[in-house]
């Protein structure tokens, strides 16, 4: 009876692998397929950034007025004049491909402060998580502190030390998102080590790093792809704030958060120019949020509803 | 209960320690001479040594860090480089602007959080729901200055001249002024923790009015709160109305709930009594997780209306690199984050037995 069962579990997983079961959940999942439209449109603007701009994001505009509203053709702005569609910036740039060009920065901001937590908290957690003892208390008591602080205020007191620029503030935004991935890490490889074919490699002669790197990680990778998804809208958050704040990018760069801390002082007489950067980066969070929680359900059906609704 | 506060406060010691670790490396680990990064221009070789004799920057690492925690428990957090004041003193002034930001951001995002959640989850799928798991969604991806700065728009240039107009900035309106509590009681001579206090009580716009009865005064105060909260109240909001929706939802399915119907409790009593004493378990877990956020958020959200709080001293103290001021406001933004993570767990207790018997 027992080897029946095993039998056909074999042939079933041979016609639907569980990374293709997971495809195609994902697919299938209303909000993923929104956040990956999102981000899809965003991944073009980026890389096509220079075709798609009107002008260059840099560049004064001459017969421009400073923080002209939007100019659009079709709602009535004379033909003559020339289209903005986003209006004019505080320096008479065009605030579009301002935008435009944010894109690129948004999305490496995301990607490189990610990156960077995941690399140096996975080698943290899997190192904690896998020997263990004192070594494992130590590190994690370390984790504990930086979790004591909320996160953005220890990323302004890093940049604080090591100087604004928009380089230090993505070091110090993923400094403070290694704790969160070191304890991802480090529970899962603590629930992984101890199974089946853990112990049967290491009944083979395999050594310590093999395990790790070859057994215990890839098998670990799973919340923490979903986490890096969400902790790339945070990432995204935080790096535009700092820059807000005048800690981070500086200008001419086409950051959005710094385009809205220049402009902030003229919400009442020229909005656009606060609306629009800030629209961008809220669909680019959407967009990594939704696909997210897209990957968390598809990924990990055990992990359903635990913030999501 | 007792000793389990007890031992939450054990627990805490290293975790002070730690933050007291950060806190003192973020100084020393400025790249270069912390004299020259400190004084700038104004660096002499005489004035260096002055200045490292007067720091006991010359002292070994070890002997630095155990004065720093004596005068940071005597609550001596140093000298402003830039205003030439004890940075306790900024503090007593700034910190009052926070506080009451982050506390209404918290009643309001808790109280119209709670609420939407427990709509969207007794009538899953409805309209309501639908809008308010929407209104989630986008909530949790909004960069909370710019809500703020859309909220100002609204509120005070489309309202204008209507009467939802409330004012976007500042903490009180141009004619509205504060009494000096310390004048008031002829208190002049205070030193430690009851000039801090009295400082503290004299710099809450709510604290002070309230104390000296002066309604409006406080109703001013009130309405000037009104936009920051909401700014940085709704990411929160967002989450808590996520959490409570899929927790009640779960609740409900429950055996005890099933059982209370059956023995003909009304419905009303059957959610506040049996479904929500349950719900509030992971509710209040996320509110002590977004207390960190609701910080943050008050601190960004200040710059946006100009607030005389925390977040804006720390903005300026940071680019005129006044470290003495950077350094007591983390230490102290970090202990209230971990105070309220411990009343957390303290109400966690209180709600389920089970956590206190552990």
């Amino acid at each position: 009876m027992t080897s029946n069962v095993a039998i056909l579990d074999v042939s079933n997983i041979k016609y639907t692998s569980p990374g293709r079961e997971a495809l195609r959940r994902l697919f299938h999942h209303r909000s993923a397929i929104l956040g990956m439209i999102i981000l899809g449109f965003l991944l073009i603007l980026a890389i096509f950034a220079k075709q798609i701009a009107p002008y260059d994001p840099i560049q004064l505009l001459r017969d421009v007025d400073r923080r002209e509203p939007p100019c659009i053709h079709l709602l009535g702005c004379a033909a003559d004049q020339p289209q903005h569609l986003f209006g004019i910036d505080g320096n008479s740039r065009d605030l579009l491909s301002r935008v435009i060009y944010g894109s690129r920065l948004s999305l490496q901001v995301g990607l490189s402060t990610v990156s960077f937590a995941i690399l140096i908290g996975g080698v943290i957690g899997a190192i904690a998580g896998f020997v263990g003892g004192w070594l494992d208390d130590v590190l994690m008591r370390i984790m504990d502190v930086l979790m004591a602080f909320p996160s953005l205020l220890l990323a302004i007191a890093i940049v604080s030390f090591l100087g604004t620029g928009l380089i230090n503030a993505l070091l110090a935004i993923g400094i403070v998102s290694i704790p969160r991935f070191a304890r991802l890490v480090r529970s899962t490889v603590i629930s992984v080590k101890e199974l089946e074919y853990v112990v049967a490699a290491r009944s083979i002669g395999a050594n310590q790093g093999r395990i790790l790197f070859g057994h215990i990680i890839p098998n670990s990778l799973t919340p923490l792809i979903v986490q890096a998804t969400l902790g790339i809208a945070t990432a995204i958050l935080d790096a535009a704030a700092l820059s807000f704040l005048g800690l981070g990018a500086e200008p001419p760069r086409p950051e959005w958060g710094l385009m809205l801390g220049e402009e902030r002082n003229s919400i009442f007489n020229a909005p656009h120019l606060v609306f629009f950067p800030g629209v961008a980066i809220m669909l680019t969070v959407l967009g990594f949020n939704l696909l997210g929680d897209g990957l968390r359900d598809a990924l990990d059906p055990r992990l359903r509803g635990t913030a999501a609704g | 209960m007792l000793r389990f506060m007890a031992r939450r406060l054990v627990l805490l010691l290293p975790v002070a320690i730690g933050i007291l670790l950060v806190t003192f490396l973020i100084v020393r680990l400025i790249p270069g001479d912390p004299c020259v990064a400190m004084l700038g221009e104004r660096a002499t070789e005489a004035k260096c040594e002055e200045f490292k004799e007067r720091y006991g920057l010359n002292d070994n690492v070890f002997v630095q860090f155990v004065r720093y925690i004596g005068n940071m428990a005597q609550g001596d957090f140093g000298e402003s480089i830039r205003f030439s004041r004890p940075v306790s003193d900024i503090i007593a002034e700034r910190l009052p602007m926070t506080i009451e930001l982050t506390l209404f951001a918290m009643l309001f995002s808790t109280t119209v959080g709670i609420f939407l959640g427990i709509i969207s989850a007794l009538k899953p799928n409805s309209l309501t729901d639908t809008l308010t798991m929407i209104v989630a969604n986008v909530g949790v991806s909004m960069p909370v200055f710019w809500l703020g700065l859309m909220l100002a728009y609204f509120f005070a240039l489309v309202m204008k001249d209507t009467p939802f107009f409330i004012p976007p900035s500042g903490r009180l309106g141009a004619s509205v002024t504060l009494v000096n509590l310390a004048k008031e009681w002829g208190l002049t001579e205070l030193t430690g923790v009851s000039k801090f206090a009295v400082y503290f009580l004299s710099n809450s716009a709510i604290a002070n009015s309230i104390i000296t009865g002066n309604w409006a005064t406080l109703k001013d105060a009130l309405w000037h709160l009104i936009l920051p909260s909401v700014a940085v109240g709704t990411i929160p909001l967002a989450i808590i109305a996520r959490m409570t929706r899929s927790t009640l939802v779960e609740v409900m399915q429950q055996d005890y709930v099933r059982t209370a119907r059956a023995k003909g409790v009304n419905e009303r009593k059957v959610v506040s009594r049996h479904a929500m004493r349950n719900v509030m378990i992971p509710v209040i877990t996320i509110i002590g997780i977004e207390t960190g956020a609701l910080l943050s958020g008050a601190v960004l959200t200040e710059t946006v209306f100009a607030l005389p709080g925390v977040g804006t001293m720390l903005v300026q103290s940071i680019l005129s690199r006044d470290y003495p001021v950077v350094q007591g406001f983390t230490l102290i933004i970090a202990i209230i984050f971990v105070l309220i993570n411990l009343l957390v767990d303290v109400s966690y207790a209180y709600l389920d037995p089970r956590v206190r018997l552990e």
